[in-house]
């Protein structure tokens, strides 16, 4: 009866157990920490559906969610830091030389690639040349350039800034720069084994982490962007607001928490906004002919071949849209934080916490990836307090300077990365389809 | 002439034993790599944290004995720590596989499958590791410095160039070159390394010819776990023990196994190498050598680099990628032991 009545209403009980964990965290801990929680859980959400649409449709293997969302991260400084304009001026000329014979340089390797086919074995030496050539080229003239920027104004600026627009415009140039690399990536290693995405895209990710942190006449390196635009309005705006601050005492709050929690909101519904839209295109790209085709296709490759299906062809289209969703996220997460700090690029965080997020929410399930989304992000945050409770719990028999209780309480912080793992295990042992499974169709 | 010799000096102490050392370490780490994947079917991420663990609990014995007093001295104590380190990390590498991967092998699940379970693993050990002995730097090292001395080379020699030979480097390239003609010799001369070959080769044959598979499972979680463990802490010794360090290592160990051609150990060796040295040639400023090597009024502005150190770790990806594109089966085309 009761099992009958959980499968029938099994989205609906779900999610409400998770407001009522956001809830109680509202009244535990203030309800600017749980609107915090509730921010991130939805850009989680939004990289879970991209990793689902890759992983739940098509059976993708993706290991480089974060370096996807570090570029989209990028887009976000890209955009809307202001240029700055004595930077351009010392060296812009050198970068741009550097960009035209980069474009150059794969343009003609990959024309004469197309050209030499009846060379066998010389071709490969022949595009080496041509690489080797333009790197040349490009050093000649790419590093006066770079030198030139970075050292104007190393502690403020350094870099070439942005374009000064609007940083909501970042959202979607970010989806298109995760999608690039992407198309790269998946052109290489798609078609190959499965576990050769997961290597090539854990490669990738390291490297446009790296590239973020050492292309300083670019991002500032981890030197870090500050003070990025925001969509909403500034706190001490609207502190000084009359409108506000009335508004604040009708709900009897003081006026520095109420401008905080206002701001905390604004940002939860652009969110919200933004997941609503990708949840019904996903949905709606489940349901139609072409999702059919990928569950197809994912489910038995040989067969769906064997029906006239290119599959690598919509393996890379599909790559491409879900690493385009991450970028979207990416570029979500600067707006949120108001900066861009390459060193909090770290593969544990980003890219193995969204795997798990997928699994345990319900690979195939858009809902469930939103789902895990939130669930795991919540337990991400609050296994801290936890765990430290537990240690603290299970210790309170020995002396409070006694060297195990002393660390055990410091490594409490550490339980969590071993939660995880166990959460992942347990999943995919006893509930492989995760807490909201895929329909059965 | 000196110059020439001064040049090959530079070479030697900057490109060829750190070359060699570090290819060592990652060629002990890809043989792992290569045999989960030869024997058991996927890519295991989770590697990284075993080598990671394997050095921890050495770096936890070696403490003990260095409290005690016991060294010996010149070598690193660390050396004989290894065995109980390898002993405990065989008994953690069983007792995961115990528990988590037998499930899914007698399932017959899908490698992908696997390859998600072994990063549910990565994430219990990573956490495991940083609780026990912390996120920190770990230092561990004792015994003499140097073999060799660049300010006693050139007292010998005269040249102006120093080549120095730390006891780490040479621990290593010899410790790996033992363990790798051992491991020859067990896969190529015994019967356990035979069935384990068969095994990789084709499953359905071997079980048919008797080879028990749990056997062979639990032979290859021992050797990886010991491989691991002795490539670890080599790592450890030479430069410095940080548990996220060892995560940053799957991708070169990743790139060097399949280089040499996934499942194939020789290839995993070779592969290893190949890494290390493009790593090294690339990133390496030529400026001095060719100053000795060319005419003598000639004048450099640049280092004469490739690429910047920073960018170590994209030459193997550039590498792996490389051999994606053009030769997907890798140098020594494998796919069995």
């Amino acid at each position: 009866m009761a099992a009958a009545f959980y499968y029938q209403y099994r989205n609906q009980i779900l999610f409400s157990v998770m407001a009522g964990l956001l809830l109680a965290v509202a009244l535990m801990q203030g309800l600017s920490v749980s609107l915090t929680i509730l921010n991130l859980c939805l850009i989680s959400a939004i990289m879970s559906l991209g990793v689902n649409i890759q992983w739940g449709y098509a059976g993708l293997f993706n290991v480089g969610v974060m370096g996807f969302a570090a570029l989209g991260g990028l887009a976000g400084v890209l955009i809307s830091m202001p240029p700055v304009s004595e930077a351009w001026q010392a060296g812009g000329l050198g970068i741009l030389l550097g960009l035209i014979i980069t474009t150059g340089t794969i343009a003609a390797a990959l024309y004469t690639w197309s050209q030499v086919r009846h060379l066998t074995k010389q071709r490969y030496w022949v595009i080496a040349g041509i690489i080797i050539l333009g790197y040349a080229l490009l050093r000649i003239f790419f590093d006066p350039g770079v030198v030139a920027i970075e050292a104007i104004d190393p502690s403020v600026t350094g870099y070439l800034g942005g374009l000064g627009l609007p940083i909501l415009v970042a959202w979607p140039v970010g989806a298109l720069f995760a999608a690039g690399i992407a198309f790269v990536i998946g052109k290489i290693a798609l078609g190959l084994r499965s576990d050769y995405l997961a290597i090539a895209t854990l490669g990738i990710s390291e490297i446009i982490i790296f590239c973020i942190k050492n292309e300083e006449w670019l991002t500032r390196g981890v030197k870090n962007v500050n003070g990025l635009p925001r969509p909403v309005p500034y706190e001490i705006d609207l502190q000084r607001a009359q409108w506000f601050q009335e508004w604040a005492l009708d709900f009897g709050m003081p006026v520095d928490d109420a401008s905080a929690v206002f701001v905390k909101i604004c940002y939860a519904l652009l969110f919200i906004a933004v997941i609503a839209v990708l949840l019904w295109l996903s949905e709606t790209a489940l349901k139609s002919p072409w999702g059919r085709m990928m569950r197809a296709i994912r489910d038995n490759e040989t067969a769906a071949a064997a029906m006239g299906k290119d599959v690598t062809w919509q393996h890379l289209r599909v790559f491409i849209l879900g690493s385009a969703v991450i970028g979207v996220a990416g570029a979500m997460m600067v707006t949120l934080d108001g900066q861009f700090t390459p060193t909090s690029c770290q593969p544990l965080r980003f890219t193995f916490l969204i795997w798990v997020m997928v699994i345990a929410g319900g690979s195939g399930n858009n809902w469930g990836a939103v789902l895990g989304g939130f669930l795991i992000w919540f337990f991400w945050i609050e296994a801290e307090p936890i765990g430290l409770w537990l240690m603290d719990v299970v210790t309170s028999g020995l002396p409070s300077t006694h060297w195990l209780r002393l660390h055990l309480l410091e490594s409490a912080a550490h339980t969590r990365l071993m939660t995880m793992g166990v959460i992942l295990l347990l999943v995919l042992r006893f509930s492989p389809r995760g807490l909201i499974p895929e329909a059965r169709r | 002439m000196a110059d020439i010799l001064n040049a090959l000096t530079l070479l030697g102490n900057f490109l060829i034993i750190p070359g060699l050392t570090y290819g060592s370490q990652l060629a002990l780490g890809a043989l792992g790599v290569t045999l989960v994947y030869g024997v058991l079917r996927f890519s295991n991420f989770a590697h990284g944290e075993t080598m990671a663990f394997g050095a921890m609990i050495t770096i936890l014995v070696t403490w003990g004995l260095q409290s005690v007093g016991v060294s010996i001295k010149p070598l690193p104590t660390a050396l004989i720590a290894i065995p109980i380190g390898i002993v405990v990390t065989v008994i953690l590498a069983l007792g995961i596989d115990k528990v988590v991967y037998r499930f899914h092998r007698e399932r017959k699940a899908n490698p992908v499958i696997f390859l998600i379970v072994s990063i549910g693993v990565m994430f219990f050990m990573g956490g495991l590791i940083r609780f026990v002995i912390g996120p920190g730097d770990q230092i561990f090292f004792d015994g003499t410095r140097f073999i060799l001395k660049a300010r006693e080379f050139k007292e010998i020699t005269g040249l102006n160039e120093g080549l120095s030979l730390k006891m780490t480097q040479a621990v290593t390239i010899v410790t790996t070159l033992v363990i790798v003609t051992a491991m020859f010799w067990f896969l190529n001369h015994t019967r356990t390394g035979k069935s384990m070959r068969a095994y990789s080769d084709n499953e359905d044959l071997a079980l048919l010819s008797g080879i028990d598979p749990d056997r062979v499972v639990m032979v290859t979680w021992i050797i990886v776990a010991a491989l691991a463990t002795i490539g670890g802490t080599l790592y450890g010794l030479d430069k410095s023990f940080k548990p996220f360090v060892y995560m940053q290592l799957l991708l070169p160990i990743f790139a060097s196994a399949i280089v040499g051609g996934v499942g194939n150990p020789v290839g995993a060796v070779a592969g290893g190498y190949v890494i290390a040295f493009s790593e090294l040639i690339l990133t390496f400023a030529y400026k001095k050598v060719l100053l000795y090597l060319g005419p003598d009024n000639l004048e450099l502005d640049s280092l004469i680099q490739f690429l910047g150190t920073d960018y170590k770790i994209a030459v193997s990806f550039i590498i792996l990628v490389i051999v994606l594109v053009i030769k997907p089966t890798g140098l020594f085309s494998g796919k069995t032991i």
